[in-house]
């Protein structure tokens, strides 16, 4: 829960140079074009349109069952889409067999050969190739060492703990060195500490091989962490694509906003605009909300503030009187270390969240259950979404 | 505590009483049938041991004992054929019931739960009725005019005589074991994950190629299982044989028959049925090594 709050700009920027969906001359890797996938009637995948650039580590977020795994199984080859094209390097794959694609999966379930040892698993792929015995044997031996799994090559699967085996499941999947990775929901059997650590393992793994991956993942942290650029999608279609800080910081709708971190939503009718700052009327806040927003709102029609809980400053004096300011008392605090999260109810009755970095060891007052607080936000904290 | 102790020793108990009173002891009876000599005798075999001569009669008898019998089989040719054409019988069949069960297993595994059911319970159905009543069916099929015949005739085709052929044996052994290839091997493929294949298909391979390097080798222990389940048995099958089989045909269990019904050779019998015994050892250890795999594996 950590990742959310860094600020604007440095989110996601490790590469922040690299940006080659901006490029317009810029070849994609692999191009979705409205694809559409049914289930005995059921729409999985509706509509989607998607590039994936060479060298991008490209995350699909969405909840379960919203058509991820299947949007990777119709690059993979395992589904076929009922409408649409799926393009690698420019090529229809339409008619080509899963074993005649040059991607490679890493299933969820990881898939290991239970009768096969770590080496021969990882083998597998560089065998059908064709490649000669002995440099099987240095490919292999690269991987191990690449995975960290040296040492373990005559493992059968069955013999390793669960983060080993998808060390195995990993290093299967790159040894025939593919165009492409597809992961799905690679971290979901891992425990949260080695989950995280394995997240920047992935990172730099991905930068060290100068390999395309596609990560399917529910987890928004995952997604944040790792990708260059996410898709967040919905009932089979892509909601929102962007940067993490993006689409964290400028959600195109209370999906997004709702399902990236966590958020505040203010309902409210647009009731002044000067070409800079929109005046929002609601009823949680006695003056309104005052936010810059450079999309044009029709005035008079309803519209929702979206606050970050980091944005929004606790006072346990009152402040002086003026828009994006609210009064309430402290329902529940929760702290997490780094963090703590007041529950501030309103007199309204709804509850806001806030959070704080806990930066200092001590403080002169802190915020105590029942206090009477106000919170503040500035105008430029919020976005405003008609959706 | 020690109640509770006593109750799961007891428990552990009942399996070596079982194997002591039903295999140990019958086991050992027949052992001693075969050390001993013919004899004019009711029951016809000498030494009997006399209980009221005491230690003395326990030595006599000890030792009238010998390993004679034994040292007779091997030159008999008679015994060497049946054991011989006993191993042939059951391996060839064998084969064959792989042959036939392994496709017929990989489709119960593959097709949708509907038809499998019904493929399932076509494969046990027979169980319902009676070995012998099923055997006796095949010989009205088979025998000269049997229902094969009236079928080929109305086709055009010339009568066939297999009652009382090798293949008529064959055809017996197959039918009836079929089951006991089938179900192990059932068992291994739909327990196998589909995902296996997509990973292989994932990594380069061409469904036949998926076939021979993911799902055969992961059906291996279903092979064993099945193939040993068959062969032990059909080594010393005597029903089929004797039933379906020509009189010039030698099998072990018909041998033994003989010897005790016919010739009254308790001891050449015994003999018999305790080399077969240990024959069968070897495959019988071999069956339940790929069992513990199985269960490893199957984790
Ligand atoms: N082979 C299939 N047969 C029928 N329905 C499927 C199949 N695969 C996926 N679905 C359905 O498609 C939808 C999307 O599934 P999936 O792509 O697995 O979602 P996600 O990976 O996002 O959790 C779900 O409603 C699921 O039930
Ligand atoms: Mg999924």
């Amino acid at each position: 829960m950590t990742e959310r709050s860094r600020p604007r700009l440095n989110i996601g920027a490790v590469r922040s140079t690299f940006a080659p969906w901006a490029d317009p001359t810029a070849k994609p890797l692999v191009r979705f074009e409205n694809v559409v996938k049914r289930f005995d009637g059921e729409t999985a995948v509706n509509g989607v349109s998607l590039d994936i650039y060479p060298g991008e580590f490209f995350a699909l977020l969405g909840p379960s069952g919203c058509g991820k795994t299947t949007l990777m199984r119709l690059l993979a080859g395992f589904e076929t889409p009922d409408e649409g094209r799926v393009l690698l390097a420019g090529e229809d794959l339409a008619g080509k067999r899963p074993h005649e694609r040059p991607v490679n999966m890493m299933f969820q379930s990881y898939a290991l050969f239970p009768h096969l040892s770590v080496e021969r698993n990882i083998a597998f792929g560089l065998k059908q190739q064709g490649m000669p015995k002995d440099e099987i044997a240095a490919r292999v031996s690269e991987m191990l060492s690449l995975v960290r799994l040296d040492g373990l090559a005559k493992r059968k699967p069955h013999q390793l703990s669960g983060g080993q085996r998808q060390r195995v499941a990993l290093a299967r999947a790159i040894a025939p060195r593919p165009k492409m990775l597809l992961l799905d929901e690679p971290l979901a059997a891992l425990d949260k500490k080695l989950r995280e650590e394995t997240q920047w393992e992935l990172m730099a793994l991905q930068q060290q091989l100068g390999m395309t991956f596609l990560i399917v993942t529910h987890d928004q942290e995952e997604a944040m962490v790792t990708a260059d650029r996410i898709a967040v999608m919905r009932s089979g279609q892509i909601v929102q694509m962007g940067r993490p800080a993006d689409v964290y910081e400028a959600p195109n709708s209370r999906y997004v906003a709702d399902f990236i971190g966590d958020v505040n939503i203010f309902e409210g009718v647009a009731e002044h605009a000067d070409g800079l700052s929109v005046r929002l009327a609601s009823a949680e806040s006695p003056q309104g909300f005052d936010i810059v927003e450079d999309d044009r709102i029709p005035l008079g029609s309803t519209a929702w503030l979206a606050v970050r809980p980091e944005k929004i400053l606790v006072h346990l004096d009152e402040p002086p009187p003026g828009p994006n300011r609210m009064a309430g008392k402290v329902a529940d605090i929760g702290y997490l270390g780094d963090w703590t999260t007041y529950l501030v109810e309103l007199e309204s009755g709804r509850t806001i969240r806030a959070a704080r970095a806990n930066a200092t060891r001590f403080v002169d007052r802190p915020v105590d259950w029942d206090d009477q607080v106000w919170l503040t936000f500035a105008r430029d904290a919020g976005v405003v979404l008609t959706q | 505590m020690k109640a509770r102790r006593d109750r799961t020793s007891l428990t552990a108990l009942a399996p070596f009483l079982w194997l002591g009173l039903f295999f140990l002891f019958p086991f050992l009876l027949v052992a001693k049938l075969s050390l001993s000599e013919t004899a004019l005798a009711m029951p016809p075999y000498a030494p009997r041991l006399d209980w009221s001569q005491g230690i003395a009669g326990l030595k006599a008898f000890l030792a009238g004992l010998d390993f004679e019998t034994y040292a007779r089989l091997p030159t008999d040719r008679l015994y060497v054929v049946a054991y011989l054409s006993s191993l042939k019988f059951a391996g060839v069949a064998t084969f064959i019931l792989l042959l036939l069960g392994y496709p017929l297993a990989y489709a119960m595994a593959r097709c949708t739960p509907s038809v499998r059911r019904a493929l399932l319970m076509a494969v046990i159905l027979p169980f319902w009725t009676s070995f012998l009543i099923r055997v006796y069916a095949l010989i009205g099929i088979l025998k000269p005019e049997g229902l094969l015949n009236v079928a080929l005739r109305a086709v055009g085709l010339g009568p066939v005589s297999l009652l009382n052929t090798d293949t008529a044996i064959y055809i017996g052994l197959v039918y009836a074991y079929l089951p006991f290839m089938v179900l192990p091997l059932y068992a291994v493929l739909e327990r196998q994950q589909h995902d296996l294949l997509e990973a292989a298909a994932d990594l380069g391979c061409t469904p036949l190629e998926a076939f021979w390097r993911v799902t055969f080798p992961l059906s291996l222990p279903g092979v064993a299982a099945g193939s040993l389940l068959c062969f032990i048995p059909m080594v010393g099958e005597f029903v089929i044989p004797d039933l379906l089989g020509g009189s010039s045909t030698l099998m072990l269990g018909k041998t033994i028959w003989t010897e005790f019904f016919a010739n009254r050779d308790w001891p050449a019998a015994s003999a018999v049925a305790i080399v077969l015994l240990f024959t069968l050892v070897i495959p019988i250890v071999l069956y339940q090594r790929q069992q513990a795999k199985l269960t490893e594996l199957g984790r």
